[in-house]
């Protein structure tokens, strides 16, 4: 029954990019819980994985990946749907048990200890599922009882928690009369009221607007600087960018790169992309024309993508060579180019 | 943090900190996981609890004013017999409706409200991120369907009594167990049915139809078993419904010579029961840790 403390004297590589530090806060009230705030930064990894595998009978969900999550650190895993993301965070929280490989979440197996994780771990679905028979106060009270907490502690905290989810007048409200947002703040706090050492989120922010996206990326972004560990899945580009220190692009269950969005960016794509249309039925005809002028091309069926680290200078050349786009647009590269380019797709479809 | 034993089995000394906390925190939901599912449950059902206490006392009253003003002024020859020889009619109905209400609050709450649990709305999902496990997700749904089948049957045994339709009180106030029991008994292997749907195409409303009401209607609940064609007995021997009202007829008012031994429908009770929660355990098992 011992917990398996191999975990922990296995040689364990420094993460990509520690997670930086934020300095004090100089915000005001609301805030997260204290004792979130006052975890270490150092110390047993939040997660090991090593050779993580997941097979549903003839299909391999997960397919032998190696991570690794520093506690304080906000760690993505980035991929179209389907790519295993879901099945990965699964086996991390204690509900699926791996097929093959090996897998520690602070330091203990989950095949052995799935409550002593699960007691430590804040879960946020990727479908809300509040009780709507349940006020949103009570929803917090109860969920916090799975914990073993008392009725006080939970009533404490979810108060508290109410405020970091900007919630507070919204307390005794049904569920069913919040809006998206709000359900997904409500389902964060929730995950919230155990004071989590690890915050896992399956695409937090998605099918909400993008105002609810916003808040939502700040009220995660204040956890993050009170030095929650943030374990999370999406497949939009810009969330990777918002939150994660650090990130792998995951496709087909397999990792196929690794590193913070800046790292990735420079070491998968080039600076700029120009992005020219030139109406459907002539964007790979265009395309021919413009072989040579970029250190890429990727034809899109809406758009041609030309990747350069001089993106204003390529569109003059462009028009040199006669070729008069509908629309041209230079942007910088972003983790979409990287994902473009390690599998030949693009993440949404 | 609470249990200081789990530390001293369960962690080696040089395990981390954030181990030895995780190992700690664990030790509660362990013990106690099943009651805080229940609690929740309990809390969520004060949601519909008018429409519980609204049909635990009203559908009683409707059914015995009817039976006893009605159905028993009309036979003027007892249909069934007691230890002591022939017993009212009132008597001899008022076990097996009291069961039947017990039964009644298992369709309700195995049914749909484990789809809800499952697909609808996700609840169980969101329990089984915590530290409870699947049996005790199951257990406390369980717990807490108990409890109102309880208030069920004692509100129903109260009205009996008020109604004097119960020969040895003292006997007969084990009524609302024998309820519990036989609602259980029914319900155990329906949560298990239920929860190894991923879909409803109208399953429920067959349970209801072709399940229940039949099973209501054949398991000597308005008259002796023995009175059916003989082909027919067999759904009452299989009937939850029959075994529960048999038994509590025999602590209301005696078993007549001849009958099944009142241990021998409290085994089959028990056997139905056991089967039930042994498959459910399975199926929620299945389902929530693939």
């Amino acid at each position: 029954m011992a917990p398996a403390p191999d975990a922990d004297g296995a040689p364990r590589p420094a993460p990509v990019a520690p997670a930086p530090v934020a300095p004090a806060s100089v915000e005001p009230a609301p805030v997260a819980p204290a004792s979130v705030a006052t975890r270490p930064r150092a110390g047993t990894p939040a997660v090991v994985a090593r050779g993580l595998t997941k097979r549903f009978g003839e299909t391999t969900a997960v397919d032998g990946i190696d991570l690794e999550v520093a506690p304080g650190e906000s760690f993505g895993l980035l991929g179209p749907n389907g790519a295993g993301k879901s099945t990965t965070m699964r086996m991390i929280g204690a509900v699926s048990s791996r097929s093959g490989g090996d897998l520690r979440v602070l330091g203990l197996d989950p095949d052995t200890h799935g409550p002593e994780i699960r007691s430590q771990l804040g879960v946020v679905p990727q479908e809300d599922n509040l009780d709507t028979e349940l006020r949103a106060r009570e929803n917090l009270v109860v969920y916090g009882r799975y914990f073993g907490l008392s009725r006080r502690v939970c009533a404490e905290r979810a108060a508290e928690l109410l405020a970091f989810a900007q919630l507070e007048d919204k307390a005794e409200a049904k569920v069913d009369s919040l809006s998206g947002g709000m359900k997904r703040r409500l389902t964060i706090a929730r995950a919230l009221i155990n004071e989590p050492r690890v915050l896992m989120l399956d695409e937090p922010t998605t099918g909400l607007d993008p105002q609810a996206r916003h808040v939502l990326w700040d009220r995660l972004f204040r956890l993050k600087e009170r030095g929650t560990t943030l374990v999370l899945t999406t497949h939009h580009m810009d969330e990777a960018e918002q939150l994660c220190d650090r990130l792998v692009v995951v496709d087909h269950g397999r990792i196929m790169a690794e590193g913070s969005p800046a790292e990735l960016i420079r070491r998968w794509s080039t600076r700029e992309v120009v992005e020219l249309r030139f109406g459907s039925d002539r964007n790979a005809e265009a395309a021919l024309r413009l072989d040579g002028l970029a250190d890429r091309v990727e034809v899109l069926p809406d758009r041609v993508l030309l990747y350069t680290d001089d993106g204003e200078a390529l569109l003059a050349r462009v028009a040199d060579r006669g070729l008069h786009p509908t629309t041209s647009l230079v942007r910088r590269s972003s983790l979409e180019d990287v994902f473009l380019r390690l599998t030949g797709r693009s993440l949404v479809e | 943090m609470s249990d200081p034993r789990a530390d001293a089995v369960d962690a080696p000394a040089d395990a981390p900190a954030v181990t030895r906390a995780a190992l700690a925190a664990g030790a509660r939901p362990r013990r106690l996981g099943a009651l805080y599912v229940a609690e929740h449950q309990l809390r969520a059902m004060r949601a519909y609890g008018w429409t519980i206490v609204v049909g635990g006392v009203g559908q009683p009253l409707v059914y015995l004013l009817g039976i006893g003003l009605g159905l028993a002024a009309f036979l003027d020859t007892s249909v069934a017999d007691g230890a002591d020889g022939p017993v009212g009619y009132v008597e001899f109905v008022a076990p097996a409706l009291l069961v039947t209400a017990s039964v009644g609050v298992a369709v309700d709450e195995f049914t749909y409200a484990v789809m809800n649990g499952f697909k609808w709305r996700r609840l169980y999902w969101a329990v089984n991120a915590s530290p409870v496990s699947p049996p005790q997700l199951a257990a406390g749904v369980v717990l807490a369907v108990a409890a109102r089948m309880l208030l069920t049957a004692a509100a129903y045994y109260a009205l009996v009594l008020a109604f004097g339709a119960v020969e040895h009180p003292l006997r007969g106030a084990l009524l609302p167990l024998v309820g519990v029991l036989t609602g259980l008994a029914f319900g155990l292997p329906l949560l298990a049915y239920s929860a190894s749907l991923t879909d409803d195409r109208g399953q429920f409303a067959l349970v209801q139809r072709f399940v229940f009401t039949p099973l209501f209607l054949f398991s000597g609940t308005f008259y002796p078993l023995a009175t059916m064609p003989a082909a027919l007995q067999w759904v009452g021997w299989l009937s939850p419904v029959w075994h529960g009202a048999e038994l509590g007829r025999a602590l209301s008012y005696g078993a007549p010579p001849g009958a099944w031994p009142a241990w021998a429908h409290l085994a089959v009770l028990l056997a139905q029961a056991g089967v039930g929660a042994w498959a459910a355990r399975r199926v929620f098992l299945r389902r929530l840790r693939s």
